[in-house]
């Protein structure tokens, strides 16, 4: 190692016993080229120790990040069966191809959309007006900002039983319920949109209290003082509510949008567990299948590892686009205010 | 200083990740090394330990096998390996089969994968037929065929399997004015799963309120598919789930019985399913000797008793596992004797009578285990015969590897859509559409 060698090398001068000083110029010399070293071993330290510090996550990004989003790449241009990863027969774009007129795919597509409408639209307006009503005094108001959160501190497995129980068709507490005002029995699990609206709620359920809090601490954030000119100026409860905390919260508004829509574009605990099949098929004609669940079900039901990889870049290149559309609406509103 | 601090440092990093990854791969190392030197002889302390990958409860243990097998071998050791659902359970098997690593000395394979298991990874597992003490008579022919490849290696020994007969409620019978005698039940169906569903259209006449004749219609159509001698695939390994007649007929068999309302609305195994055995909403299913405990855990105390079996128009398999022993495993040798030991007809006798798995050994009907064998919830039907006799009219019926993706779709996206209203014709368009996509690779 170079610098052992540099660091050992001076002890006979600095050591020595000999009285006479070393020559005066050869001091600085020396000190010079130590400090020079110093320098630059401090602007070297400076300039790659982050880099050092950051690895660690890279390499793991490489390892499960980087490396399986390349393989399903490389897979999704074959034709490869799970029973034999290794055995890949080349198809070219086929799978993207096929995914054009693949019906049970669009199908999915548009589960996912609207699923996701019906979950994440509710589930905002309602986080709001809980943030407001846990924003005002309340006597034991830790207790209710805990137990919002409750709900998405439970598994999605342990929700979606007991959801799957409380839709049941014959013998399920909602229907039962529903029979009490006169209402006939719902197929909550066999007809398209009560099965999409069952498993909304419980995406409603597990996310409207976390996204509650968030609003709450951005509420939390703005100045006393806008409240009370705008209540000196004669505003109500409500126009407080519309002009100053809606606007105030335009960023937190915005960052749970895309998070939201993130999440409902990849819905797949819910509707996999709401399947009265056990299957993936969303149902026995697909009516809560979502983009997440066709993939799980090809590659791992059906073991077509090659189709589930397509779908999985497919999906990958939707989110992009989704993203882009955030980015830009974002961007316009921020111009705007 | 500082430098000199710093490099310091680093050599003690260094040495520490080099002592750490050293160690590891010693780690590595040192596990095959010590069980090959254990296996190898047997000689001295080391035991031989032999590791078995299962799913849910074999019962092996439960029946006392494996002391057993301990105290007639002193030098080995058993340990059992179980992960609870057979669908978490596959995946992985397929996975270490495919890299050949992380295998136990024995993996247990349940039927419904067995076809996919000899198609693609026959060459990674022994061939069991030509261990000493394995006797190919002593199988029921189909079961021994369905672990046999093509070029006749037999990877995979069966432990049980499912005989179909009909298992219907004395009680529910007779208020529906039909017969409650075994041998007069099974004399309104015999060899005609139609007349079954006649039999089903006289129960409805004058049924109990508020219940049907049978079950869920996936029941119904596996039991008359499993009786077929070609069911998805024909003996060649091709597809033919939609040409072949018997297929279309089971699957409209099924949704005529669907559409006169004989059959509950219900997916076996889902939770409002058993609630309809609890609170006996049907008064007959197929049922494999398995059933008869799965009622039992459903039931309300006051069925006990209530229950009989007939044979059914047709006899069918459903349910049934296979153990192999993996070329890779440690011990091979070991192994090959444990299992050939395990499914020997006397184990499986034991186990019937323990567990209620119902010999694949046609060698075992005949033992008092089988023979004498009652149910509390079929009072002292004698179960054992009849499904003993059920057991050896099984057709041999190829299985295909995607055959469980061809009958969920046919059950699950097919026929339960008539209960709801679809027409026989809708019903079969979306399962035929289903599965195709599900086939296409």
């Amino acid at each position: 190692m170079a610098t052992r060698h540099d660091t050992a090398a001076p002890p006979a001068k600095e050591g020595g016993a000999a009285p006479g000083r070393p020559p005066a110029d050869a001091v600085p010399e020396q000190e010079r080229r130590r400090r020079a070293r110093l320098s630059r071993r401090w602007q070297r330290d400076v300039r790659w120790s982050p880099y050092a510090f950051v690895s660690p996550f890279f390499l793991l990004f490489v390892a499960f990040g980087l490396f399986p989003l390349v393989y399903t790449g490389w897979a999704s241009l074959h034709q490869v069966e799970l029973t034999a990863p290794t055995d890949m027969n080349w198809v070219g774009l086929r799978n993207y191809t096929r995914i054009f007129d693949d019906d049970f795919f669009w199908n999915a597509a548009k589960n996912t959309l609207t699923i996701g409408i019906i979950s994440t639209v509710p589930q905002l307006l309602m986080a709001m007006g809980i943030a407001h009503i846990l924003n005002y005094k309340l006597r034991a108001s830790t207790f209710y900002r805990v137990a919002m959160l409750a709900p998405y501190a439970t598994s999605i497995a342990a929700a979606s039983l007991v959801f799957v129980l409380l839709f049941g068709r014959d013998y399920g507490m909602i229907n039962w319920a529903l029979d009490f005002v006169g209402v006939d029995p719902v197929d909550w699990q066999g007809d398209k949109w009560p099965s999409q609206i069952a498993v909304s709620s419980i995406i409603i359920w597990r996310w409207t209290g976390y996204n509650a809090l968030i609003y709450l601490a951005a509420m939390q954030a703005i100045p006393q003082d806008l409240y009370e000119s705008a209540a000196l100026d004669g505003a109500n409860r409500w126009q407080q509510f519309f002009h100053v905390t809606l606007p105030s919260l335009r960023p937190t508004i915005l960052f749970t949008v895309v998070v939201s829509t993130i999440g409902a574009s990849q819905v797949f605990g819910e509707p996999l567990l709401f399947d009265a099949n056990k299957g993936a098929s969303g149902g026995a004609e697909h009516q809560f299948q979502t983009l997440g669940l066709y993939l799980y079900e090809q590659g791992w039901v059906n073991q077509h590892l090659g189709r589930a990889s397509a779908i999985a870049w497919t999906m990958f290149l939707i989110l992009i686009v989704i993203g882009i559309v955030n980015y830009v609406i974002s961007r316009r509103l921020r111009a705007s205010s | 200083m500082r430098a000199r601090i710093r490099t310091a440092r680093k050599a003690m990093v260094l040495a520490a990740a080099a002592s750490l990854g050293a160690g590891l791969l010693a780690g590595c190392a040192d596990d095959g090394k010590d069980d090959g030197s254990d296996s190898s002889n047997g000689g001295g302390k080391g035991k031989t330990t032999i590791t078995l990958g299962l799913f849910g409860t074999m019962g092996f243990k439960e029946a006392g096998l494996y002391s057993e097998y301990e105290k007639l071998n002193p030098n080995i050791k058993i340990a059992e390996n179980v992960v609870e659902r057979n669908e978490n359970y596959y995946p992985a098997l397929l996975n270490h089969l495919t890299t050949n690593s992380g295998l136990q000395d024995v993996q247990a394979v349940e039927v419904g994968n067995i076809a996919e298991i000899v198609n693609t990874q026959a060459a990674k597992l022994e061939d069991l037929s030509k261990v000493s003490g394995v006797n190919k008579s002593d199988w029921l022919d189909w079961k021994w065929q369905q672990a046999t490849t093509k070029d006749n290696q037999t990877i995979a020994l069966g432990t049980d399997v499912g005989p179909m007969a009909i298992c219907y409620r004395t009680d529910m019978f007779k208020q529906a004015g039909l017969p409650t005698d075994p041998a007069e039940v099974a004399k309104l169906w015999a060899g005609d799963w139609a007349k079954l569903v006649a039999a089903g259209e006289r129960y409805q006449g004058k049924a109990p309120k508020g219940t049907t004749f049978m079950d869920s219609p996936g029941g119904l159509l596996n039991a008359i598919l499993s009786s077929e001698k070609e069911k998805f695939y024909d003996s060649s390994g091709k597809v033919i789930y939609k040409t072949n007649p018997a297929v279309k007929k089971a699957f409209d068999l099924t949704a005529e019985a669907a559409e006169k309302g004989l059959l509950g609305a219900q997916t076996q195994f889902q939770p409002a399913w058993d609630q309809t055995i609890a609170n006996n909403k049907f008064a007959a299913m197929a049922c494999p000797p398995w059933m008869l405990g799965y009622i039992k855990g459903k039931s309300k105390p006051d069925a006990k008793g209530k229950w009989n079996v007939a044979v059914a128009p047709q006899s069918g398999n459903w349910g049934g596992s296979f153990l192999a022993v993996p070329k890779n495993g440690k011990n091979v040798e070991e192994a090959k004797k444990l299992v050939a030991w395990l499914t020997a007809p006397e184990q499986q006798a034991k186990l019937f009578k323990v567990q209620g798995s119902f010999p694949s050994a046609q060698a075992a009907y005949d033992m008092p285990e089988v023979t004498g064998a009652v149910n509390d919830m079929t009072g002292d039907a004698p179960i054992g015969k009849i499904f003993s006799e059920a057991a050896k009219q099984i057709p041999l019926q190829p299985i295909g590897p995607k055959d469980q993706i061809i009958q969920q779709g046919l059950t699950d996206n097919g026929v339960i859509l008539v209960t709801k209203g679809k027409s026989a014709e809708e019903a079969w368009k979306t399962a035929t559409k289903t599965i195709d996509n599900n086939l296409d690779q």
